[in-house]
């Protein structure tokens, strides 16, 4: 073959470096789709159901006491556990980013535990220790401390379920970042509190702050492990999660689906605050570098 | 990054959770089933104006309700439950054996063997019975979908799968013969949900299968939730009594100082109050005389028999039947 009919030849058929229009075009339909019927349809089903008696019959059933009880228990158990994962999240990540010992894998995999465990096998084990036949249940009973099919036990479960969302996200960033800056700030004589809260806290920051909104999410959205655990007194054990469950079974659509359009907008919230934490994450990246050049 | 306003966040919550519980002087826990729901709502209402009433002491009520099983295990795991209201009395005997928190004669400590209130089981068909469907062995035949619960979990599918058993027992002559015909009816359940509320939002709300096998009360609820355009009620000529006891659970009652109130409540459950509810909820009083006869005429009359006529008690009846490797496990491969 000679070089003349080797270029017409490449000239002739056209070079594809990008996949034709119609295979992305179709890309586009179907990931559309997809989002619309699996996302945004049950998303205005749920709405659709709760309005489906107009607004008045809407915020009565938000507002009777039953649902106002399960939405203050719901925000009781994510303002207890968060702040307890945050504190377990970040001192695990800071173990294991900066300090190398026996057993570290061990613990890597014991962190991620959780996620690979079954709610309702998290909810049980707590049957398991604190139920009147279980391990601890007798003495639990004889000091009067109420655990299981009580808020504690709720707190318990939902702190088992959410405990690895904070560390999952910090161990990875802080292994990143490295220690220099750390080393720096102490040599400087820097005291470890101070390098911890002027170093290490503003460079993991946005990483924190995705795990803690994650794990508010989960901890505010979580069935299977409360459900174990939580006995099911209305207005008093009910989470927001399993108030939508009875009202569902109770034949109560609106109240079922109104519960759930709550739920549904706290998602739409945390989507929103994590779009604008990475964001303004990108902003400040871009910054830098303008600082830096 | 401020530390102290989630503390303050917690320390408010809870202040807010402890002042919502101190409201009320007294706070009755009752345990119950599934379809006890809309009963006991209205009949909470009417003991808390009663008990003021004999008394000027306000007291509240709290429900739990789930499959009978999950709720029996709850109360043998710690549910502090001052009374319980089951499905059946093989329930109550567990708690008694297992956490010892009330005797084991209990079923004689209130009238009618502790029985305010009985039901039976009866069919949902959709609407003009398109499998004509009428009896037990109607079932069984190919080509039709049967929707009943899980009997490990179900206090009402243990009932039904009893029924279906004694027709079986009766008509066929053996319990070879039983067993082959409730193998049959349990080849035509598509799925088994763990309560009887699950299986009417399985034959409701997601349309499946031809007849719903239930307490006579949950189809009458179902039809006037649903409307009665789209359902029938079919009554077999022979089903079972379905006993559903009620107890206090003394050891719980006594714990939380309210002995005198959990046997105040459960009295008036038998009082022409209570009797009247119940006929209104569906479920048949076991003093007509008290409730309202309009209400009473919905019942159909059927032949009843009950499981110590039909199987010899509930103890045996569960070891035969459905502890693991019983009958039912021979007979119900999914």
């Amino acid at each position: 073959m000679n070089a003349i009919s080797a270029t017409s030849f490449l000239a002739s058929k056209k070079l594809t470096l990008s996949d034709p229009d119609w295979v992305r075009y179709a890309l586009i339909v179907a990931t559309l789709a997809v989002i619309g019927l699996f996302l945004l349809l049950p998303l205005l089903t749920v709405l659709i159901e709760a309005f489906a008696k107009g607004w008045d019959a809407y915020s009565a059933s938000l507002s009777h006491p039953d649902a106002l009880a399960a939405m203050r228990l719901t925000l009781l158990v994510a303002v207890v556990t968060v702040p307890l994962t945050t504190v377990f999240g970040v001192s695990a990540a800071w173990a294991i980013a900066r300090f190398d010992f026996r057993g570290k894998s061990l613990l890597i995999t014991l962190i991620d535990l959780p996620f690979s465990v079954s709610p309702v096998i998290a909810g049980l084990i707590y049957v398991l220790i604190f139920g009147a036949q279980g391990w601890l249940g007798s003495w639990a009973s004889e000091h009067d401390i109420k655990i299981l099919f009580a808020v504690p036990g709720i707190i318990l479960a939902t702190l088992f379920v959410t405990f690895p969302f904070v560390a999952r996200e910090l161990i990875p960033l802080m292994q990143e970042i490295g220690h220099e800056e750390e080393e720096a700030a102490l040599s400087l004589g820097a005291s470890g509190w101070q390098t911890f809260f002027k170093i290490t806290l503003p460079n993991v920051k946005w990483g924190l702050l995705n795990g803690v909104l994650l794990c508010n999410a989960r901890a505010m959205g979580e069935f299977g492990a409360v459900s174990v655990v939580s006995g099911h007194i209305r207005g008093l054990t009910n989470t927001l999660p399993l108030h939508i469950e009875v009202s569902y079974n109770e034949y109560d659509f609106v109240g079922s689906f109104a519960g759930a359009s709550i739920l549904a907008a706290l998602a739409v919230v945390t989507l929103v605050f994590k779009t604008v934490l990475e964001w303004k994450q990108k902003q400040e990246a871009a910054k830098q570098a303008v600082e830096v050049h | 990054m401020k530390f102290t306003t989630p503390l303050k966040l917690v320390l408010f919550s809870l202040a807010l959770l402890s002042s919502t519980t101190a409201l009320a002087d007294r706070t009755l826990l009752n345990v119950s089933y599934d379809p006890t729901r809309e009963l006991y709502q209205d009949f909470n209402n009417e003991f808390i104006k009663y008990w003021k009433e004999k008394t000027g002491e306000d007291v509240k009520v709290q429900q739990s309700h789930g499959g009978a099983g999950k709720q029996t295990r709850a109360v043998i795991d710690g549910l502090e439950a001052d009374v319980v209201t089951l499905a059946l009395s093989y329930d109550i005997d567990q708690i008694a054996k297992k956490a010892r928190i009330l005797p084991e004669n209990w079923q004689s400590r209130l009238p009618n063997n502790s029985l305010p209130y009985t039901s039976t089981i009866v069919f949902l068909v959709r609407k003009d019975n398109p499998k004509a469907i009428k009896n037990w062995d109607d079932l069984a035949k190919a080509g039709v979908s049967v929707i009943t619960p899980n009997p490990k979990t179900s206090g009402g599918a243990r009932y039904n799968y009893l029924a279906a058993w004694a027709f079986g027992e009766k008509n066929y002559g053996s319990k070879e013969a039983a067993k082959d015909f409730v193998q049959k009816v349990y080849k035509n359940v598509p799925v088994l949900d763990s309560g009887a509320r699950g299986s009417t939002t399985t034959f409701i709300q997601r349309g499946i299968g031809d007849v719903l096998i239930t307490w006579e009360n949950e189809a009458f609820l179902a039809l006037k939730e649903q409307g009665t355009g789209g359902y029938e009620i079919i009554v077999p000529p022979v089903s079972i009594k379905a006993e559903t006891p009620v107890t206090v659970v003394d050891k719980v009652a006594k714990k939380t100082g309210n002995l005198d109130l959990a046997e105040a409540y459960l009295h008036y459950l038998y009082s022409p109050v209570g009797q009247r509810l119940a006929a209104k909820h569906f479920y048949r009083p076991s003093q007509p005389e008290h409730a309202d006869p309009e209400d009473l005429k919905r019942f159909p009359k059927l032949e009843l028999f009950t499981v110590n006529e039909g199987f010899g008690g509930w103890a045996k009846a569960q070891k035969d039947h459905f502890d693991d490797g019983g009958y039912f496990d021979q007979i119900y491969a999914p």
